[in-house]
């Protein structure tokens, strides 16, 4: 169903225009504080969450470094709380949450309907000050006396507590609704600004999976954010919604924290599938395998995620009924997951595998949140759990999605689309051993934490026994390879923007629509209508590798230069 | 809110047109075959009038997700303590929540027909439906200020700040509705007092006589003060007379309740009188009303959450 001279044409681009770009299109610091753009937007979100994700990271390795000794270490027993509190609350609330759709989602999804922008451009950008505002609480509650509470902010210690948890839960309220602002961009973006011939099931899955996300962001987030503004009330009012010496009922609020959070995972998750999506089939050189499966599988997942909240709750004192459910329909779950996985895999049986970075990472992706998913199962499990509940086998459960599962598909996703967001390539040499530096940090770092947790090392702890030791200093070791790691990304990244080689339209040999414009794009994303007349991951025989741009190009046009 | 609300309304105004037939992707179209209300990204009026329709559907779902958070938090406190809420429902004014209920209705009603006269193109019809809405508005709003103001005076806040001047048995509203329990309850506390003075006077000598000095009330009677935790093991002295225990989380609810609800009021009066603005300089008109139309959608909704929260709050039986 392919016409390869359609594709042909609007894979070349046009050489005349090649240097006006979004980039170059205005200049000067205003154009781009009052831009409207949404390619402008992502990249402004990137920036962001990357400096984020390094304060984050290193609250990391400062709790990291202070657990290589039981006692003492190089921090007190509640500094060591507040930097455990702003390494979970950044790297969710700051990092995850808008890493892969606000950042990457911002820059690709209109690109990859052939839109000009997203549907509400001012709501985006407000989007984006919405975020800056609520960092900027978030933070002030570090430098006032920082919050210490957990990101979870139970109540009823983060209604009694003195740290400053008010300005952290109020810059966590402000998150949300940029968070929603996302969210509901992108669902009015889908739905209305296809370009004719892109049906549903022609949307890439990248787009699918944005669409579940952005489902659950509208739906889930409204409610963490009343709870929030409760949970301040309570502090400041003292009004006993919460606060169990005022008549009021701690676990309620337990119940609306989980209410949002347990989605805010897959808010976390799913995007995340959508890069591993996208990479697996372009550099598996064949077409994506249960294509339809994976789409909807997107909203299963989103559709499920809504009724399992309970299951942070199993040793709370909920009915055994309750537990029951919660635990069956966590189970269920694993259906939608593994229909990914395993069509993932079958995506790349037989295909023609290219191990460049962005592969590399959807990987490490495969490998690592497959073991932070079925260790989600053991944890599913009510018996198990009253066990394995608040020690460090949730620790490294969560981190092998959180960290390996989002973080690692926000890395593949950077460097697949890095040539397109910046017109420049970076030192391929330089990504792979990187991609390794994180693979092996990754599992360094996390897998002891598996063994300390099932031996009885309770989460959060300051101290520990001495027989814990060895673990938790081959999990420090480990997260200082991770931090090398994103070090020497960093530094390449950097340095690829300074004098990297200028990327070709098509680098990988992607067939979605966003290869089919140049890199990077200009600012109204294509010189010309691209026709959608083929599935997002059909027609990579009609490409082949040009040795001279250093990208695919269609093969029909390749005779006549 | 009112911050949301505009942004998802002010999506309209800078936007684009293409004929419908021509989906153009390509730049060629800016400007020219645009009009002015048709953003520059969108390709038709059409697309953009419904990509605002969806925008603000999806944001009215956030808004009833918002509030549903402090429904919930009824629904749980009012199964847990019913009591409390008998008790303090007799605090309320049924009838300033009632005259509140019709000014938004009524505002509802001028809000709809605005969204009307923008499609017809009838501008000074239009205005003075959205006039009528603000004053509506502001007019709710004077009178939650007067409820508010009883509230604060009569001490009747949330959390540690609740110290009620009136027992319940005091107010018109439980007397005119039970004045045999009204009475009894009287006695009892007069009793109760007497009983405390003569302890006090004599607290060797000898208990004063036992036994009620008025006839026992029948079960009847007694059955609103038990109701709204006044006597009986959910209050907070068994022996006397007095208010259930953990009363001051019904005002807790109350004020959370109606003050975020205010708030979107407030929020609604700020688009409205920006609609106003827009409105008199004629910017509205069969091909384009999307403003009117979301900023109408939302004001329904604060209506309609008001129309939960009245008999919630105001008509417990």
């Amino acid at each position: 169903m392919a016409s390869p001279s359609t594709t042909a044409d609007a894979a070349i681009p046009r050489e005349t225009s090649a240097d006006e770009s979004y980039l170059t299109h205005d200049k000067g610091i205003l154009s781009w504080i009052f831009t409207l753009d949404h390619k402008r937007i992502g990249v402004m979100y990137l920036c962001s969450v990357l400096s984020a994700f390094a304060l984050g990271g290193l609250f990391a390795l400062l709790v990291r470094t202070e657990l290589l000794t039981p006692g003492r270490t190089i921090m007190d027993a509640d500094t060591y709380n507040q930097m455990f509190t702003l390494h979970g609350a950044i790297m969710v609330f700051l990092v995850i949450i808008p890493g892969i759709p606000a950042a990457l989602g911002n820059i690709i999804m209109p690109l990859q309907l052939g839109a000009k922008d997203v549907a509400f451009p001012r709501m985006n950008l407000a989007s984006y000050y919405l975020w800056v505002i609520g960092a900027c609480f978030m933070l002030s509650s570090l430098v006032i006396n920082a919050v210490d509470t957990g990101w979870t902010f139970y109540a009823p210690y983060s209604t009694t507590t003195q740290t400053a948890v008010v300005p952290a839960a109020f810059g966590a309220f402000i998150l949300g609704f940029s968070s929603i602002f996302t969210g509901l961009n992108f669902i009015v973006t889908i739905h209305k600004m296809r370009p004719p011939g892109m049906s549903w099931f022609r949307m890439p899955l990248f787009v699918w999976a944005l669409y579940a996300t952005a489902l659950i962001q509208v739906l889930a987030t409204p409610v963490i954010g009343i709870t929030l503004l409760m949970m301040i009330v309570e502090r400041t009012l003292h009004i006993g919604i919460f606060d169990p010496a005022l008549g009021g009922d701690p676990v309620l609020f337990q119940h609306f924290f989980w209410f949002y959070s347990h989605p805010a995972v897959y808010i976390m998750i799913v995007p995340a599938f959508g890069v591993v999506s996208e990479i697996i089939p372009v550099f598996s050189r064949k077409r994506m395998f249960g294509y339809k499966f994976i789409a909807v599988s997107s909203l299963a997942i989103a559709f499920l995620g809504f009724l399992v909240w309970g299951h942070h709750m199993f040793t709370s004192g909920q009915s055994v009924l309750a537990g029951t459910i919660f635990s069956a329909i966590t189970f269920l779950i694993a259906i939608p997951t593994a229909i990914k996985v395993f069509n993932w895999i079958s995506t790349m049986y037989k295909g023609v595998i290219h191990l460049e970075t962005p592969m590399l990472y959807a990987l490490a992706f495969l490998w690592v949140f497959t073991i932070g998913g079925l260790t989600g199962i053991f944890l599913a499990v009510m018996s198990v759990d009253v066990h394995l509940h608040d020690t460090y086998f949730v620790v490294a459960h969560f981190h092998y999605v959180m960290m390996g599962g989002a973080i690692t598909a926000l890395m593949g996703g950077i460097h697949y689309w890095w040539s397109k967001a910046f017109g420049r390539m970076y030192e391929e040499k330089y990504g792979r051993i990187a991609a390794a530096l994180v693979f092996i940090g990754l599992n360094v770092t996390f897998f002891p934490q598996f063994i300390l947790g099932t031996r009885g090392m309770p989460r959060r702890y300051y101290n520990y026994l001495p027989e814990f030791q060895s673990l938790h200093q081959l999990s420090t070791i480990g997260a200082y390879i991770l931090g090398l790691g994103f070090l020497m990304t960093a530094a390449y990244l950097y340095a690829s923007l300074k004098n990297g080689k200028k990327a070709p339209a098509n680098p990988w040999g992607g067939s979605t629509l966003e290869w089919q414009t140049t890199s990077p794009p200009p600012y109204y994303n294509f010189h010309n209508a691209p026709p959608v007349t083929q599935g997002p991951y059909d027609g990579y025989e009609d490409l082949e590798f040009d040795e001279k741009m250093g990208g695919y190009v269609a093969k029909a046009t390749k005779a006549t230069p | 809110m009112s911050q949301h609300t505009s942004e998802t309304h002010g999506e309209q105004p800078g936007a684009a047109h293409a004929p419908p037939a021509g989906h153009a992707h390509d730049e060629h179209d800016h400007g020219h075959e645009h009009p002015s209300y048709v953003a520059h990204h969108f390709d038709s009026a059409q697309q953009q009038f419904d990509a605002g329709k969806l925008g603000i559907w999806l944001f009215l779902l956030t808004e009833v997700l918002f509030f549903s958070g402090l429904f919930c938090a009824y629904t749980v406190y009012r199964s847990m303590r019913p009591e409390v809420f008998v008790y303090a429902h007799y605090f309320l004014d049924t009838r300033l929540g009632a005259l509140n209920t019709c000014v938004l209705l009524i505002s509802s009603l001028t809000a709809a027909w605005a969204v009307r006269n923008a499609q017809l193109g009838e501008t000074r019809k239009l205005v003075t439906n959205i006039t009528i809405t603000i004053l509506c508005a502001f007019t709710f709003m004077g009178v939650k200020y007067v409820e508010y103001s009883h509230k604060f005076h009569d001490g009747l806040l949330p959390g540690p700040h609740f110290h009620p001047t009136e027992q319940v048995w005091e107010l018109a509203t439980f007397r005119n509705k039970h004045p045999e329990a009204a009475e009894y309850a009287e006695r009892l506390t007069k009793q109760a007092e007497e009983a405390e003075k003569a302890k006090g006077a004599d607290a060797s000598a000898a208990k004063p006589a036992e036994g009620p000095k008025f006839e026992l009330p029948t079960r009847e009677e007694l059955e609103p003060l038990l109701h709204a935790g006044v006597l009986g093991e959910r209050a907070e002295n068994p022996r006397v007379p007095s208010r259930p225990r953990n009363a001051h989380v019904f005002f807790s609810i109350y004020f959370f309740m109606t003050g975020l609800h205010g708030i979107h009021v407030l929020g609604g009066i700020g688009v409205f009188i920006w609609l106003l603005l827009r409105a008199r300089k004629g910017e509205f008109h069969a091909q384009y009303f999307g403003p009117v139309d979301y900023a109408a959608l939302y004001w329904h909704l604060v209506d309609l959450i008001w129309i939960y929260l009245f008999p919630l709050l105001y008509l417990i039986h």
